[in-house]
């Protein structure tokens, strides 16, 4: 740990870099997840600061997408705690929560973009109604307020508004994640939550889906956690990057940090792996 | 005196059909749904000689309620007089001696399939709805477990949603029979199968309404004075099916439901729904003392609760 109050050359105490002397939004102690025998997640602490951009990487099976899924509080943990410091539920663990609390806590301060566009959205329902039933569920009965909210999020997220009204089945690929993502965009969450978003895509697409994602983070700041194989995707968007493997943190640092210069062997042999 | 003189003689059927258990349960059930207004209680369907689907939800429920007091009005699709509204009439009416009926003003309880009188109904009066399907969140999830989940959350968000889509393809509500209506501010119901047209007749009504499904197993109820209000936008109203431009052709009544009636050449004249009311009307032309009573619609199309329908 650096000390960051020791005194500079011209006796000047240091600032502390932002994103140290705020409290983290996001903060998990000992996460556990098991399935049968399999051991999903093992001790798995974690600290998301206001703004920042995580990534997780590590080969599959190493526990990311459940990591995220338990972030997102789609399942029970079998262990540990997690804390959101939004306004009703700061200090509290989720996983204490009742279902209709986890689902406001969904429905308000998370936002999330699967790999699988089917697990996001209501294939049999237009992309302007998916981006507006986020909305619905936070109380919006107003059709024209939901429509023009619906717009803006598509907007946000660079859909072509001229297709608002097709199913998303009727979309590309791409284009589906952006509707995934004005989804979760559209109640301008405190969590953003990216499992493998560019994954299902061509290099081309996913260079402009990336660049969208990296425009809308700088713009808006929101604290965002992305899960991705891709080391290339981790290296445009994240601040900092978490290594996992079998369910465990192997290695946690800033993104040029691990990724030019890993310490654990089994990160060395991931970045070496990617070149 | 002896014990013979205390107790009924024993006979082959049970009054009103049902034996004491089955009618037992059925009006514990019926209690509760009302001191529960939209929440469908469920209740074990009994066999009737009629099969699942053709009123027999209603009809356990009209068995369980009446007595050698009552009189009973029954309807299908607003007539008295179709094959199924008659079988019934006559079942119940054997079964428990019951006084029949085609005068709304003049039952004490209505079974209706489809339709709710166009006469306004009062205190006192119960109104029996035959369900087929009670679950308003069906086409929103095929499970039923979820479904009772969600309404236990008041997790109704996937209705409105279905409203927008509805309106951004087509324009407008398109939901025909059992649009669906918020109860008590509590429980979204599907008042199935009822026209839109009926639905507002269920807020703050002076009757009382009782929805049940045989087939499903499952009753609800709306106590008298209960709010009930259709699912709508704040800016995009409900509307019930508009009755413009339609005369009856025997009376030439308006502003009530029709029913359409196709001619060989291709054209087509109107008919009130509701027979029973129509037949009044008749008698009233041709100079017979007869009550009418007021409607829900008056002659202008103005419903009675002012207000209630926004345009």
């Amino acid at each position: 740990m650096l000390a960051f109050s020791s005194p500079d050359a011209f006796g000047q105490p240091l600032d502390a870099p932002r994103l140290v002397m705020t409290p983290p939004l996001l903060s998990a102690r000992g996460l556990q997840r098991r399935y049968g025998a399999i051991v999903a997640l093992k001790d798995v602490d974690l600290d998301v600061y206001p703004g920042e951009v995580l990534g997780i990487v590590g080969e599959s099976g190493s526990g990311k997408s459940t990591l995220l899924r338990l972030l997102n509080l789609e399942e029970p943990a079998d262990g540990g705690s997690y804390t959101l410091a939004v306004a009703e539920y700061a200090g509290r663990d989720l996983f204490g929560l009742d279902r209709f609390q986890k689902r406001q806590m969904r429905v308000r301060h998370i936002g999330i973009v699967y790999q699988h566009p089917h697990l996001g959205l209501r294939m049999g329902t237009t992309s302007g109604g998916n981006v507006a039933d986020r909305l619905i569920l936070a109380g919006e009965r107003s059709f024209s307020r939901l429509r023009g909210a619906a717009r803006e999020a598509l907007n946000a997220s660079e859909f072509p508004l001229e297709r608002i009204d097709d199913l998303p089945r009727q979309l590309s690929g791409g284009m589906q994640q952006r509707v995934q993502l004005a989804k979760a965009i559209a109640l301008r969450p405190a969590l953003l939550l990216l499992d493998e978003p560019t994954s299902g895509l061509d290099v081309s697409v996913q260079a402009r889906v990336l660049d969208t994602l990296k425009r809308l983070q700088r713009e808006t700041r929101v604290t965002t956690v992305i899960v991705s194989h891709d080391l290339g995707v981790i290296r445009t968007l994240a601040d900092r990057v978490i290594v996992m493997r079998r369910g465990r943190v192997v290695e946690v640092g800033l993104a040029d940090q691990v990724l030019d210069d890993p310490q654990d062997a089994y990160t060395q042999q991931l970045v070496h792996a990617k070149l | 005196m002896n014990l013979s003189d205390l107790s009924t003689p024993t006979r082959d059927y049970s009054y009103a059909f049902l034996d004491a258990f089955a009618k037992r349960e059925l009006r514990r059930r019926i209690l509760k749904a009302i001191a529960i207004p939209g929440y469908q209680v469920p209740y074990a369907s009994r066999e009737l000689p009629i099969a699942r689907g053709w009123g027999t939800g209603g009809l356990q429920v009209s068995l369980s309620l009446v007595g050698p007091q009552d009189t009973i009005k029954v309807i299908d699709q607003g007539d008295d007089q179709s094959v199924n509204a008659a079988n019934l009439r006559r079942f119940i009416a054997r079964m428990s001696g019951v006084a029949t009926t085609f005068d709304t003003l003049a039952a004490t309880v209505i079974q209706s399939r489809h339709r709710v009188p166009e006469e306004i109904l009062s205190e006192g009066q119960i109104l029996v709805l035959q369900v087929p399907d009670p679950e308003p969140l069906r086409r929103a999830t095929p499970s039923m477990t979820i479904a009772r989940e969600m309404h236990a959350d008041a997790d109704y968000a996937v209705m409105w949603l279905n409203l927008y889509e509805q309106i951004v393809r087509y324009g407008e509500f398109t939901g025909g029979a059992s649009y669906p209506v918020l109860v008590h501010s509590r429980y979204v119901m599907s008042p199935s199968p009822i026209p839109r047209w009926d639905n507002p007749k269920l807020h703050q009504a002076a009757h009382l309404t009782l929805l049940s499904a045989g087939r499903e197993k499952r009753l609800y109820a709306v106590p008298p004075y209960t709010d009930v209000r259709p699912l709508e936008f704040e800016d995009v109203f409900f509307k019930v099916e508009s009755q413009y431009g339609r005369r009856d052709r025997m009376t030439g009544a308006t502003h009530k439901f029709m029913d359409e009636i196709a001619h060989a050449d291709g054209s087509s004249t109107f008919s009130l729904s509701d027979t029973g009311y129509q037949d009044k009307l008749v008698k009233r032309q041709s100079g017979e003392a007869v009550t009418v009573g007021a409607t829900y619609y008056d002659d202008h199309g103005e419903f009675y609760h002012a207000g209630f329908l926004k345009s």
